[in-house]
C-alpha cells in the first residue's frame, strides 16, 4: 500500500443524502486513493446505493461534500459503475453498448475500433468468454450480459479507468467466471486503479478487498483494513441493533399447517411467518408465486382464500383516483353484493369499522385516497385485507416508508388477527420487524437458505442465513 | 434463436417478395419499367412518412400528428414553396424545429407523446386548412421534374425507395449518433447515466422525424401536383403499419430502416393488388388490414417458434 500516500480520487466530507425524510446516508466521510480495493458491506437499507450514488455522481448529496481529484464530475475524474440491475440496451450489440458510454467514439470506423476494444478488455477480464462484439445483447445470457457490463466499466474509453464500483457483480455468475473477475480486480488495484466492491459474498469481500467499509443506518459504523477483520466480527459489526423489541408475546400453539410450497415455505394457523434475506433474493416472487396459486384469475369468489397487503402501493396497491372507502372495501364487494349490486349501507358499516379498529386519521372517509399520507394510505391497504374473510394474509414488505407510530398499530392489529387463527406471511427487509415473527425463514440467490424458529430469531443468525460465508472458490 | 429471428429483415422482404409475385401473377403487364412506377410511385412518400415514424418510434414513443403534419407539409409545399420559395423553406425549417421542440417538451414535462400528438394533430390540421382552405395550389416545377424524372434501368420510385432506405440505415444503424438514439429505445436511464443528454436527444429524433415529415409532403405534391389540407390523413396509420411490417418494435428502439421502407412499399402494393383482383373499393381497406394482420401474425409465429 506505497499507493496510499499519493492524493486520494474521490473524496466524501461529512456527506449526508436525505430522502423527505429519511436520512439514507447520514454524515459519511471516505477517501478512495489509487490502488484501494474497497469492500462494502451492511443489510439492507444501510445506505450503500445511495453511497455509490453520491460516488458516482448519480445523486448530488443533500450536505456535505463530493470531491473529485481530475475535473469536476465522476465522469471527467474515470470513475464508472456497474449496477446490480442490468443497465445495458438490449437492443443494441456489444459493441455498440460500448459506444453508448463512450463518446469520443466518432467517424468513419467506429465500429471497428469498438469491437477492438470491447473484445480486448473482455479477453482481458473474462479469459475464454465466448461473447461476439457483434452479438445483440438480448440474445446473451444473463451472466453473459453481466460480464459484458464488468468489461465496459473497465474499458479504456478514451481516458483509462480509475475507479470502478462494482454492485453485487457476481449475483448472476458462476464461481470460475467470478474468480476471473477476483483475479482481474486484484490485478486492477495492483496496477494503481481503485475498485469498490459490494458483494453479499463475504468470502469475495475477505478475497480482494484491502479495506473493508461496514455502513448500518447510513453511517459507517467501521472502516479497517481487511486483516483486522474476522468473518464473525464483520457480522457483528453489520448487526448488534438492540434487540429491544418485545419477544414476550409468542404464544407457540398453532392450529394446523395451512400453507406449504415445493420451496420449502410452510405456515400454521395463526402463525406469523416471516420472510428474511437481502432485498431482491427471491421473497417478493415467492409470496407472488403463493398468492396467484390460491386464487383464480376468473372467479373472485365470496370467500377468498387469500388476501394481499402490497408494499409497493403505487404500482400495485392503491387506486389513487377513488376515496379511501372504496379503496377500503374494494376487497369484499362480492361479499356484501346483492343480485349484483354494492350494498352501500353495508359497505360504510365494514369501513367505519375499520377506520376505527386500525386508526385511519380522517374526517371523512369518502375524502380521496390520496389525502392520505403515506402511512395512512398503507393502513388503508392492511384494512383492505383484513377486511376479507381471507384466513390467510401475505404481505410483501408492507412497511415501506411509513413511520413507527402507524408501524407499532399494525405490529398490534397483526398480532390480534393472527390470534384469532388468521395466518399471515409477512416478508419484510426490516430485520427488527422479522424478528416479531413466529418462524422466519431466510431466503438467499432465490432459495431459502435457513428456516429459524422461537428463539433462534436474532438479527445475527438472520444476516448470517442472508450472506454467503463459504470461501469464494 | 432460429434463422428469422436473428434477421428481422427476412420477413419483410419475403413479404414483399410474396405480393410482388401474386401482383405479377394476376397481371403480368405491371411487370416493366413503366408499370413498376405505376405500382410504386406513391409508395416514396409513405416511405419518407414511414421513416419519420420510425425515428418516433425509435424512441419508445408515438406520433398520432404525422397523417396531419404531412398534409400540412404538402400545403405549404403547393403554396409558399411555389409562390415564394424562400419564405417556404423559412416555415418547412420552423416545423422542423417545433417538432423538436416538441420532442423536447414530452421528455421534460414527461408528457404522454400519444396524447401530445393526437392534440398537434388539429393544429396541424388547422393550419393546413388556413393555407389551403379548399383542394389546389400547384407543385414547384423543379419538385415535378425530380418525381417525374426517369432513371436508366429502374423507375424513379425504385430507386427513390433503395436511396431512402441507404441514407437512413447509415443514419440510423451504422452512425455513432443513430446507434446513441436507438439506445434511448432501448433504455433510457443508462444513456442517460452515460452522460447524454436524453432531452437533446429525444428532440433529435422528433426533429428527424419532423425532417421526414417534410420531406414526405414534398414528394407527395411532387408526384400530385396538388394538395388539400387532407391529403395525408391516412398516412398516420399507414406509417405505423409500416414500422411494425418491416420488423419494428413498438418499444425497446427495435427498428429497421430498411425494413420499414420495405414495409411502405408492401401497403402500396397491397392497395394495387387488391385492384388487381376486382375487389370493390369498398372492401379495400379492410383487405389491406387483413393482409396486416396476416403478415403479423406471421411473425408472432416465427418469433415464438424461435423461442422454444
Amino acid at each position: 500500500m506505497t499507493s496510499q500516500k499519493s492524493a486520494p480520487l474521490v473524496t466524501l466530507t461529512d456527506a449526508a443524502r436525505h430522502f423527505g425524510p429519511v436520512r439514507a446516508l447520514d454524515g459519511v466521510s471516505l477517501s478512495v486513493f489509487p490502488g484501494d480495493c474497497i469492500g462494502l458491506v451492511g443489510h439492507n437499507g444501510a445506505g450503500k446505493s445511495t453511497l455509490v450514488n453520491l460516488v458516482n455522481g448519480g445523486l448530488p448529496p443533500s450536505s456535505g461534500e463530493v470531491r473529485f481529484d481530475l475535473g469536476e464530475t465522476a465522469l471527467d475524474a474515470g470513475v464508472r459503475s456497474v449496477f446490480q440491475e442490468l443497465s445495458l440496451c438490449p437492443n443494441l450489440t456489444v459493441a455498440e453498448n460500448l459506444r453508448i458510454s463512450h463518446m469520443e467514439l466518432k467517424g468513419f470506423g467506429w465500429r471497428r475500433t469498438a469491437r477492438a476494444e470491447i473484445a480486448e478488455t473482455l479477453d482481458t477480464v473474462f479469459p475464454d468468454h465466448g461473447i461476439a462484439s457483434d452479438a445483440e445483447v438480448d440474445t446473451l445470457s444473463i451472466a453473459q450480459r453481466q460480464m459484458v457490463e464488468i468489461a465496459i466499466g473497465f474499458a479504456p474509453r478514451g481516458q483509462s479507468a480509475r475507479l470502478v464500483i462494482l454492485d453485487e457483480p457476481t449475483s448472476s455468475l458462476d464461481a470460475g467466471i467470478a474468480d476471473q473477475l477476483l483475479q482481474h480486480i486484484k490485478r486492477f488495484c495492483a496496477g494503481g486503479g481503485s475498485v469498490i466492491f459490494i458483494s453479499h459474498m463475504l468470502g469475495e469481500i475477505f478475497d480482494v478487498a484491502n479495506r473493508i467499509i461496514v455502513l448500518k443506518d447510513g453511517k459507517i459504523v467501521a472502516e479497517k483494513p481487511t486483516a483486522d477483520f474476522t468473518r464473525q466480527g464483520l457480522v457483528d459489526a453489520m448487526g448488534h441493533v438492540a434487540t429491544e423489541t418485545a419477544e414476550a408475546e409468542r404464544t407457540g400453539t398453532f392450529g394446523a399447517e395451512v400453507v406449504r410450497t415445493d420451496q420449502g415455505l410452510a405456515a400454521r394457523q395463526g402463525e406469523v411467518v416471516g420472510l428474511s434475506g437481502l432485498a431482491g433474493h427471491g421473497q417478493a416472487a415467492a409470496l407472488a408465486k403463493l398468492y396467484l396459486s390460491h386464487s383464480s384469475s376468473w372467479r373472485a369468489g365470496r370467500s377468498p382464500q387469500v388476501a394481499f397487503v402490497a408494499g409497493d402501493r403505487q404500482s400495485d396497491g392503491i387506486l389513487p383516483l377513488w376515496s379511501i372507502l372504496r379503496n377500503m372495501t374494494v376487497s369484499i364487494l362480492p361479499k356484501d353484493a346483492r343480485f349484483g349490486l354494492v350494498d352501500r349501507q353495508a359497505e360504510q358499516k365494514v369501513a367505519d369499522d375499520w377506520k376505527t379498529r386500525i386508526g385511519i386519521r380522517t374526517d371523512d372517509l369518502t375524502n380521496p385516497l390520496l389525502s392520505l399520507s403515506g402511512g395512512n394510505q398503507q393502513k388503508v391497504l392492511f384494512a383492505r385485507a383484513l377486511a376479507s374473510p381471507a384466513p390467510i394474509v401475505i404481505m410483501d414488505d408492507p412497511m415501506r416508508g411509513v413511520d413507527v407510530g402507524t408501524k407499532q398499530d399494525v405490529y398490534a392489529m397483526i398480532r390480534a388477527e393472527a390470534a384469532a387463527g388468521r395466518t399471515f406471511l409477512w416478508y419484510s427487509t426490516e430485520t427488527e420487524e422479522v424478528c416479531q415473527c413466529d418462524r422466519v425463514f431466510v431466503f438467499r440467490n432465490g432459495e431459502i437458505s435457513a428456516e429459524l424458529t422461537g428463539a433462534e430469531i436474532t438479527e445475527e443468525k438472520i444476516l448470517e442465513a442472508s450472506f454467503e460465508m463459504q470461501e469464494a472458490s | 434463436m432460429t434463422f428469422l429471428a436473428r434477421h428481422r429483415i427476412v420477413l419483410p422482404v419475403v413479404s414483399l417478395a410474396v405480393l410482388l409475385a401474386a401482383t405479377f401473377y394476376m397481371q403480368p403487364r405491371a411487370m416493366s419499367y413503366f408499370g413498376l412506377n405505376l405500382l410504386f410511385n406513391l409508395a416514396v412518400p409513405i416511405a419518407l412518412a414511414t421513416i419519420a415514424q420510425m425515428m418516433i418510434i425509435m424512441v419508445n414513443d408515438i406520433d398520432l400528428s404525422l397523417g396531419a403534419f404531412v398534409s400540412l407539409t404538402a400545403c405549404v409545399t403547393a403554396t409558399f414553396l411555389q409562390d415564394a420559395p424562400l419564405i417556404g423553406a423559412l416555415i418547412m425549417l420552423s416545423l422542423i424545429l417545433s417538432y423538436a421542440a416538441l420532442g423536447a417538451l414530452i421528455h421534460a414535462f414527461d408528457l404522454p407523446a400519444i396524447v401530445v400528438t393526437l392534440g398537434m394533430s388539429f393544429v396541424w390540421g388547422g393550419f393546413a386548412l388556413f393555407i389551403l382552405p379548399s383542394p389546389g395550389g400547384s407543385s414547384p416545377e423543379w419538385l415535378r421534374a425530380l418525381m417525374t424524372v426517369k432513371p436508366p434501368f429502374a423507375p424513379m420510385a425504385v430507386v427513390a425507395a433503395i436511396i431512402i432506405a441507404l441514407v437512413t440505415h447509415l443514419l440510423i444503424m451504422r452512425s455513432g449518433i443513430g446507434t446513441v438514439l436507438r439506445g434511448v429505445g432501448g433504455n433510457a436511464r443508462s444513456v442517460g447515466r452515460a452522460g447524454w443528454s436524453l432531452i437533446r436527444l429525444k428532440a433529435l429524433a422528433y426533429g428527424l422525424a419532423g425532417l421526414f415529415g417534410v420531406l414526405a409532403g414534398m414528394t407527395l405534391v411532387g408526384l400530385t401536383t396538388a394538395a388539400d389540407a387532407n391529403i395525408a390523413m391516412r398516412y398516420t396509420l399507414l406509417s405505423i403499419a409500416g414500422v411494425i411490417l418491416g420488423g419494428g418494435e413498438f418499444i425497446g428502439g427495435k427498428v429497421s430502416p430498411t425494413g420499414a421502407v420495405i414495409g411502405a412499399l408492401t401497403l402500396t402494393l397491397a392497395a394495387s393488388f387488391l385492384s388487381f383482383m376486382r375487389l370493390s373499393s369498398d372492401w379495400q381497406i379492410g383487405a389491406q388490414g387483413a393482409i396486416l394482420i396476416l403478415v403479423l401474425t406471421a411473425r408472432l409465429i416465427f418469433r415464438q417458434g424461435g423461442r422454444t
